[in-house]
């Protein structure tokens, strides 16, 4: 009996991600959800730069490599190519989504664009090497505040969910963590619904998930699943930000 | 035969559709035409102009800097292009807007107070049709048939009633001594 | 079907629909405005999909998305905001993607002007974004040539899976001239590399341009560059005007041509023997029409809406082998037939020596 297996929407490239890194579980995450709603025939998937640069080789859908932040305009232009038969998601971490791309991602959400959206914060900017992200917190250390993120200088994190969630347009919006496995499991459930939406037409759904980056944050895996939960998530509050089909908004 | 026509005046008067009309009747009448309307915010209240070429040749530039047919429908306008008309070519005034004489004496000129005219008809946004009736009329051009053809191409369908008052317009100028 | 008078940004925009062109994104900038409006009206009627971007990059890289999908598809803009979309064009490049781009110039640099102008030529031809790659560049100079090189610009960026850009100056996207719109069903191209979802029969397919391999990155661009010897070899047009006897080369590109092309008429009647070489591709550039015009005269004039940025091609051309003189405007102004005959009978006088 086979009682854990690869997601088909998974290639067997090995991942690149560093020890601890949390993308893998989103990446899973996101083919479970493809596998359980049936659609990897459908589906094609717009990687941003960033870390998950190369998530065009591990998933087994069409994909397409977009230009930094750009992702939510070509997906726009996959979906109205083929709306019909065509699932379209970009996966996108915070500088790309939450900096250079804010236009893109706040206009695809305006005109409740039929897409589904993964943002991946983990208030860095891990591919360059552990730069200040737009999500960085107050006082946090990276290679470009290496005196901690002053806010006087730099100003304050942009809360991507909140932010949105004044809009009128967007159907879906909610803050998940994969720090534990409580976490991930209603990481997994928000991510099927994303996708869902997407099916029934009902318009543009992101789904922001609280991560973390060993790494450039200078701890250990367990250290930084600690520094999630201790740090980030208070600042970050998860959540539905937005769900206008259930008539509910923070 | 080449006729070089420049229109100018100011944004709003029409100067634009009545050049649309121009080249309508001239490709309709197998010519080679452009038309090039000046643009950008000095369309906005400024001057505007219009240049329109019907020949028998194919067109090569399609910038009239020396009009043989000039209609000026404000005096910044006159001001600016009296000089620029061909020897021998024709200038035409709105003689209610414009408050001198040409000075040119190498040239024929014809004052009609169009704008006047299209007030006292009631047709008062179409000065600039009744000077295109006029003009048509001293080049030998006010064939009927043509004019309503030319006509029908540039008034929308949905509208008849514009046909008919810019029908009228044309015909007062032509009709104006 | 018979001719009907249009501007030229609208039978560009027509022309792109008879193309097979069903989606369009753009952002408003003067003065290419009427090619947005134009397909604001038309595409929801048939279908069609109209949508005004957030900015020019978003335009750019909506185009990238369907064009990722093997569908037609088009952004149009002016000067400024294709300096926007030069990232979306070098990305277009290196996903060896198909598109097609119009910029109806303007007057820069920086905010510029809004009257026409052809000072994005080095943009069009050398430097639209980063990295090595070309555009297919096509010059129109009248409206009839605005819809047929939109149709010939879809078929070439189709055909060897690269953008096409028609650079337009404000004059061509303004003027109105009557204009024939080819009807035919538009050409077929293999596009099984396209992204349209697996449908669980093929390996997937990836659109992109990243290759962290410097030696594959390498194969990839001279292989790319093969496909351009290719079309510089078959896709070059030039429009050769009263060349068979000149002995003075006038080379002038769109409005400019136009332009030029009263003033050789009236240099002719003077008896001087001056013809054109009109650039209907600027990348491809028309180096053999050169060439061959440097076989039999002595002197070329360029007539250019700028300083002179078609000057060295010419020069490249011909191998320096004869003067390239300059008429130019520039900042939105066009010369004038005098202006243009004026140099032209100084060349004629003084035996083609360049000043």
């Amino acid at each position: 009996m086979i009682v854990f297996k690869k997601p088909h929407a998974l290639t067997d490239a090995p991942l690149h991600y560093c020890p601890g890194c949390t993308h893998g579980i989103v990446h899973r995450l996101v083919a479970q959800a493809i596998d359980e709603l049936g659609i990897e025939g459908r589906t094609i998937g717009v990687a941003p730069v960033g870390c998950a640069v190369m998530a065009y080789n591990y998933f087994n859908c069409d994909m397409v490599e977009a230009a930094h932040g750009r992702a939510p305009a070509v997906a726009t232009g996959l979906k109205r190519a083929n709306p019909e038969k065509n699932i379209v998601f970009s996966y996108q971490g915070d500088g790309d989504l939450a900096s250079i791309g804010t236009a893109e991602t706040v206009h695809a959400a305006a005109r409740n664009e039929n897409i589904t959206v993964i943002f991946i914060n983990n208030a860095i900017y891990g591919m360059t090497g552990g730069q200040m992200a737009p999500t960085s917190l107050p006082g946090q250390v990276t290679q470009t505040s290496p005196y901690g993120r002053d806010v006087t200088v730099c100003g304050y994190p942009v809360k991507i969910c909140e932010m949105l969630s004044s809009l009128d347009g967007p159907e879906y919006l909610e803050r998940v963590a994969v720090n534990n496995v409580k976490n991930v499991l209603a990481a997994g459930r928000a991510i099927k619904k994303a996708f869902q939406n997407q099916i029934d037409g009902k318009g543009f759904s992101l789904i922001e998930v609280v991560s973390s980056c060993p790494t450039n944050w200078g701890m250990t895996p367990d250290k930084a699943l600690e520094w999630v939960e201790e740090k980030m998530i208070p600042y970050y509050p998860l959540g539905v930000y937005k769900d206008r089909s259930a008539g509910e908004g923070k | 035969m080449t006729h070089q026509f420049l229109i100018a005046g100011f944004g709003g008067q029409g100067l634009l559709f009545a050049g649309k009309f121009m080249v309508n009747k001239g490709m309709l009448e197998g010519k080679e035409v452009t038309w090039l309307p000046s643009y950008g915010p000095e369309m906005r209240g400024g001057t505007a102009n219009c240049s329109v070429i019907i020949s028998d040749e194919p067109v090569g530039s399609p910038i009239v800097d020396h009009p043989d047919v000039l209609m000026v429908m404000n005096r910044p306008s006159l001001d600016k292009y009296e000089s620029a008309v061909q020897p021998g070519g024709m200038i035409f005034v709105d003689s209610t807007l414009i408050d001198r004489r040409v000075e040119r004496t190498d040239v024929t000129t014809f004052y009609v107070p169009a704008t006047a005219m299209a007030s006292e008809s009631g047709i008062t946004t179409l000065a600039n049709m009744i000077l295109t009736g006029k003009i048509l009329k001293e080049l030998g051009q006010f064939d009927e048939a043509g004019v309503e053809n030319a006509l029908r191409k540039v008034v929308s369908a949905k509208h008849p009633e514009m046909y008919e008052i810019n029908l009228k317009a044309l015909t007062m100028g032509r009709d104006y001594e | 079907m018979s001719k009907v008078l249009m501007k030229g940004n609208e039978a560009l925009a027509e022309a792109a629909i008879k193309a097979g062109c069903r989606h369009y994104f753009g952002y408003p900038i003067t003065p290419q405005t009427e090619v947005a409006a134009y397909m604001a009206k038309r595409m929801p009627k048939i279908g069609g999909v109209f949508l005004q971007a957030e900015s020019e990059i978003a335009a750019i890289n909506m185009v990238y998305g369907v064009a990722s999908a093997g569908l037609r598809a088009m952004t149009s803009s002016s000067s400024p905001g294709i300096s926007l979309k030069s990232e979306g064009l070098s990305y277009l490049a290196g996903a060896d993607l198909p598109a097609l781009v119009v910029n109806v110039q303007r007057g820069g640099p920086g905010l510029g002007g809004i009257q026409p102008s052809q000072s994005d030529y080095y943009q069009a031809t050398r430097g639209a974004g980063h990295g090595d790659f070309h555009m297919i560049v096509l010059a129109p100079a009248s409206v009839q040539e605005m819809a047929d090189l939109t149709m010939k610009g879809f078929d070439l960026a189709d055909k060897y899976r690269m953008t096409s850009m028609i650079l337009a100056d404000g004059t061509m996207g303004q003027m109105m001239e009557p204009v024939e719109i080819r009807e035919s069903a538009p050409n077929q191209y293999d596009k099984s590399w396209a992204v349209t979802g697996t449908d669980m029969k093929r390996k997937h397919n990836i659109v992109n341009s990243l290759s962290l391999d410097p030696y594959e990155l390498e194969t990839f661009n001279f292989e790319r560059y093969e496909r351009y010897r290719k079309i510089e070899e078959t896709e070059t047009m030039a429009e050769e005007y009263l060349m068979d006897d000149a002995e003075i080369c006038v080379a002038a590109f769109g409005i400019a041509a136009r332009v030029a092309k009263n003033a050789i008429v009236e240099a002719r009647r003077q008896g001087v023997k001056v013809g054109m070489v009109r650039p209907i591709t600027l990348w491809p550039f028309p180096k053999a029409a050169m060439a061959r015009a440097a076989g039999h005269c002595r002197a070329f004039l360029s007539v250019e809406l700028n300083m002179g940025q078609m000057v060295d091609d010419i020069r490249l051309a011909i191998e320096c082998s004869r003067p390239v003189a300059l008429c130019n405007r520039a900042g939105g102004i066009i010369p004038s037939s005098e202006e243009v005959y004026k140099r032209i009978m100084e060349i004629a006088q003084n035996g083609g020596a360049d000043k």
